[in-house]
């Protein structure tokens, strides 16, 4: 485990969050979720949960941010709040 | 009210990193995880269950019931998005379709509709309409890889990361690249919505039908060493061969239901057109 690289994910992992609850485009909340997942993966990667990371990467970071494209795509593209 | 809910996240999250302080160190090996049950798991795997990696023979035959009661949640989670959401009744809704060698568009309005097999004409989406032959061609070309791909992880998760979860997800995933790329209804015709529910369903009869045929020849419900009896393995053996059993069950239900919710969204409840 390299401490730069744990620190500059979470770091990411951080702002990936905060963007995606701030932002008014849901398109681009759920590809913020995307990253998010994403960068999730890469910890536990790094974590040596390698399992977890490949799940992650799967369900988090592929299958959900379709499920929520779909969804964005069958409603609004903007948040009414 | 947002900044109550603001001032609430903040304080929890604050409650919540003041906890962790009480955590052991990430790797220590004195923690309370480390020291009770993990040495036996890591030593012992391999002569009991005959699976070098660890992570599935848990999952699959040490924590079986997590597993088969996960397996059950995704399936109920795909059965409330098809209660929640599929309407059998069909909108009257113009229909669009394109003459495939001109190019022309045609609306057809209200009832009539052009036969799908027709080779002249072909349905298109009234609210989407790619039409775009590299996506196509490379969708088609990449599907059966992603497939194998999904097959491999199932079969190999013995020996490396992955197992049920992730191989369904990525099998499902295929079906849905062909959805994306081509249209919903293109999907549909490789992956009929009977045999998806019955896809569904059947994964989690298979995890919980192979633990109750341990239950049936004397051990105890998802004790694959039951199994033993009436195959030609040892114990360890039967162990290794019942974990592949149960993976290809999850397989199967995680790869029907992650389909099925997401045609359910795409075309809201109604299989006919959507992204």
């Amino acid at each position: 485990m390299i401490p730069q690289l744990d620190i500059f994910i979470l770091t990411l992992v951080i702002v990936c969050a905060i963007a995606a609850v701030s932002v008014k485009d849901l398109l681009g909340c759920a590809i913020l979720f995307g990253a998010y997942s994403f960068m999730m993966c890469l910890l536990w990667a790094i974590m040596g949960s390698v399992d977890v990371a490949f799940t992650e990467a799967s369900v988090g970071a592929g299958v959900s941010t379709v499920f929520f494209v779909a969804a964005v795509f069958r409603t609004t593209r903007r948040t009414k709040d | 009210m947002k900044r109550i809910g603001l001032l609430i996240v903040c304080l929890s999250g604050a409650l919540l990193l003041y906890a962790t302080q009480d955590f052991p160190r990430w790797g220590n090996p004195e923690s309370p995880a480390s020291t009770h049950v993990s040495p036996h798991y890591i030593l012992k795997t391999m002569e009991e269950t005959d699976v070098p990696n660890a992570v599935t023979s848990i999952l699959a035959d040490y924590r079986g019931y997590d597993t088969m009661f996960e397996t059950t949640v995704i399936f109920a989670a795909g059965m409330s998005c098809f209660i929640l959401l599929r309407v059998f009744k069909r909108k009257d809704e113009d229909r669009y379709y394109r003459h495939i060698s001109t190019g022309i568009t045609l609306r057809v309005k209200g009832e009539k509709a052009i036969p799908d097999r027709s080779n002249e004409f072909e349905r298109i989406d009234t609210m989407w309409t790619p039409y775009d032959l590299i996506i196509k061609t490379v969708s088609r070309f990449l599907v059966p890889f992603i497939q194998i791909f999904a097959l491999y992880v199932l079969a190999h998760g013995h020996e490396s990361p992955g197992g049920g979860f992730q191989g369904g997800v990525i099998f499902g995933a295929s079906f849905i690249v062909l959805a994306i790329a081509f249209d919903l209804r293109t999907a549909l015709r490789r992956f009929k919505e009977t045999i998806n529910g019955l896809l569904s369903a059947l994964g989690v009869f298979i995890y919980a039908g192979i633990g109750a045929l341990c239950l049936l020849l004397g051990g105890n419900f998802l004790d694959y060493k039951g199994l033993a009896v009436i195959f030609p393995f040892d114990q360890a053996e039967a162990r290794a061969y019942g974990i592949l059993g149960v993976e290809i069950g999850v397989f199967i239900a995680v790869m029907a239901v992650m389909v099925s919710i997401y045609v359910t969204i795409a075309s809201e409840g109604r299989h006919d057109e959507g992204l």
